[in-house]
């Protein structure tokens, strides 16, 4: 499995550490049901057989996290970016 | 017609021509529907089918396999059993199944193999050996056997070892001679077997597509041949439990990852235990056919291919030269990988669910092969009565939520433990 690094090229994954799951994000720590919130995020996965949104950290390259769209059951993969640019959008959409 | 397997059977049926065998097992039809049925033909699955109808009396019951028996995780495991566990909710439920193990062939008439020869974990360090001596203290307590090693002992056992390797000298090990390895695909041949005997329908080549809830109750399951109601349906679908529990709109606290074993060609008799490396991830056996069986780590990213990729190859290779050089010489003859769920505290799971009359028996991680007895008889304690086995009633879904984890390495929330 090789991933596409936008600033390095495309690279073998051994040079990647990986995060797994990039859609799931920090709960506010004050809202009412924050700890059913935690609970969810800290454990329960979506685990899809399918296309998967997932972090990769480029340790042995750049030093970049991305977020890089793979099918789980073939490895293929069908999108790469900064995580960094995933994070703004997000932010932008509130 | 023959159906006992015995000395005297094999004796007789040796003059008649080998004719009066019968099929190991019916290729039933489903019927409309069942008592219990339970999705996924792997060990757990079996096994489940055969304590139910042996224990419970309850034999309505099906095994639906979406492709053939034991094609899952049973048939590809290294096949080491072992009940060296640290926690109180695991040690229990793992001598459990090694009990089970030891009285298992008797109980199936099947010849699975179950080799005591012993497992043996090395320490590296000062730190790692008083880890194991702990670990060891716990087994001794709760009345497993361990025994600490010097690396004097270790030496006259497996004089070939690495012992002066400059970054990770063997100091000893922690040995569990009860432990040993087990026939993987006749475990399972022999629960489906036994569960087929006394009347359980053993269904191959149907997947499960959907799981019908009504009224927060689960009334059977949509399958490629057809809908098969139940009045229970017990998922025990491993690797693929995230998408058959999503089938009844449950999350579960799991990523499905790969592992990858490996078989060198056969030589001569040369590893008489199962030894595991503690300072890198390896652990290495040889069949009685001869070929070293090996693995180490999980790839390490989500996966539903059932195959891993080459740097975990060089990794567990790695791990294996360090350890035991004189491996370096011998060619690989296989290697595979199957889906294993990972369960976020590296601790399986055997309960009942939100959902009314569907049970769940999922996350064992890579080490779910030795707890196949103790699985099957736990789950189907619960199924039968409603209410957990005692040896299992730590296995709960609920305990992530209520922070009452089973994690035996301690390290906090992640799909990547044993
Ligand atoms: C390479 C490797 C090495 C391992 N080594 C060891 C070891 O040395 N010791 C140890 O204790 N454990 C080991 N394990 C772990 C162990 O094999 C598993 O934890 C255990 O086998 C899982 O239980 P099972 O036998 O029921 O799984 P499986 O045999 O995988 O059974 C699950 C079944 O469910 C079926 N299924 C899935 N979805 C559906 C559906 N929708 N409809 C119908 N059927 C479905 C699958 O086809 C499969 O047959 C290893 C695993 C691997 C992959
Ligand atoms: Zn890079």
């Amino acid at each position: 499995m090789r991933i596409p690094c936008p600033s390095c090229g495309e690279r073998g994954h051994e040079e990647f550490a990986y995060l797994g799951d990039a859609s799931l994000v920090r709960p506010d720590p004050t809202a009412p049901d924050a700890e059913a919130r935690f609970a969810d995020y800290v454990y329960l996965r979506d685990n899809p057989a399918g296309a998967l949104r997932e972090l990769w950290y480029h340790a042995a390259g750049c030093h970049a996290w991305l977020v890089v769209t793979r099918d789980t059951r073939t490895h293929e993969i069908s999108g790469v970016e900064p995580a960094k640019a995933a994070a703004l959008r997000r932010q932008e959409a509130g | 017609m023959t159906d006992r397997y015995s000395f005297l059977s094999i004796l007789k049926e040796a003059f008649s021509g080998q004719k009066g065998w019968e099929p190991v097992w019916r290729e039933p039809a489903p019927k409309r529907d069942y008592e219990v049925v339970i999705v996924g033909g792997g060990g757990h699955g079996l096994a489940t089918a055969h304590y139910l109808a042996k224990e419970h009396g309850i034999t309505d019951v099906a095994v639906v396999e979406k492709g053939y028996l034991g094609s899952g995780n049973v048939g590809r495991n290294t096949t080491i059993v072992r009940s060296n566990y640290l926690l109180d909710g695991n040690i229990p439920f793992y001598e459990l199944s090694m009990k089970l193990w030891e009285g298992l062939e008797q109980d199936l008439n099947y010849n699975a193999m179950v080799s005591q020869r012993g497992v043996l974990n090395l320490f590296h360090s000062d730190a790692q050996r008083d880890a194991y001596a702990r670990r060891g203290n716990a087994m001794r307590l709760n009345g497993v056997d361990a025994e600490l090693l010097d690396q004097a002992a270790v030496k006259k056992m497996l004089p070939f070892l690495d012992y002066d390797n400059a970054r990770f000298p063997i100091q000893g090990g922690l040995i569990q001679r009860r432990g040993g390895t087990v026939r993987h695909d006749a475990v399972a041949w022999g629960y489906a077997r036994a569960a087929d005997r006394r009347g359980v329908d053993l269904i191959q080549n149907c997947e499960v597509t959907g799981i019908t809830v009504e009224g927060g109750r689960a009334i059977g399951v949509e399958t490629t041949r057809g809908f098969i109601g139940a009045k229970k349906v017990a998922l025990a679908a491993a690797g693929n439990s995230s998408r058959v529990a999503a089938m009844a709109g449950l999350r579960l606290p799991i990523e499905s990852h790969v592992l990858q074993a490996f078989v060198s060609e056969g030589i001569k008799p040369f590893i008489d235990g199962v030894v595991t490396f503690g300072a890198g991830h390896f652990y290495i056996s040889q069949s009685d056919k001869g070929g070293l069986v090996f693995g180490g780590d999980i790839d390490g990213y989500n996966s539903y291919a059932q195959r891993g990729n080459l740097p975990t190859i060089e990794d567990v290779c790695e791990g294996g030269m360090a350890l035991m050089p004189r491996i370096g010489r011998v060619r690989l003859l296989r290697h595979w990988g199957g889906l294993m769920d990972m369960s976020m505290d590296g601790s399986p799971i055997i309960d009942r669910t939100p959902v009314d009359g569907l049970y769940l028996n999922a996350g064992w991680c890579y080490g779910g092969f030795k707890a196949t007895p103790a699985s099957g008889f736990c789950f189907a304690h619960l199924i039968a009565r409603d209410e957990p086995h005692p040896d299992a009633a730590a296995l709960r879904l609920d305990r992530f939520a209520r922070g009452t984890l089973i994690d035996e390495k301690g390290v906090g929330a992640q799909p990547n433990l044993h």
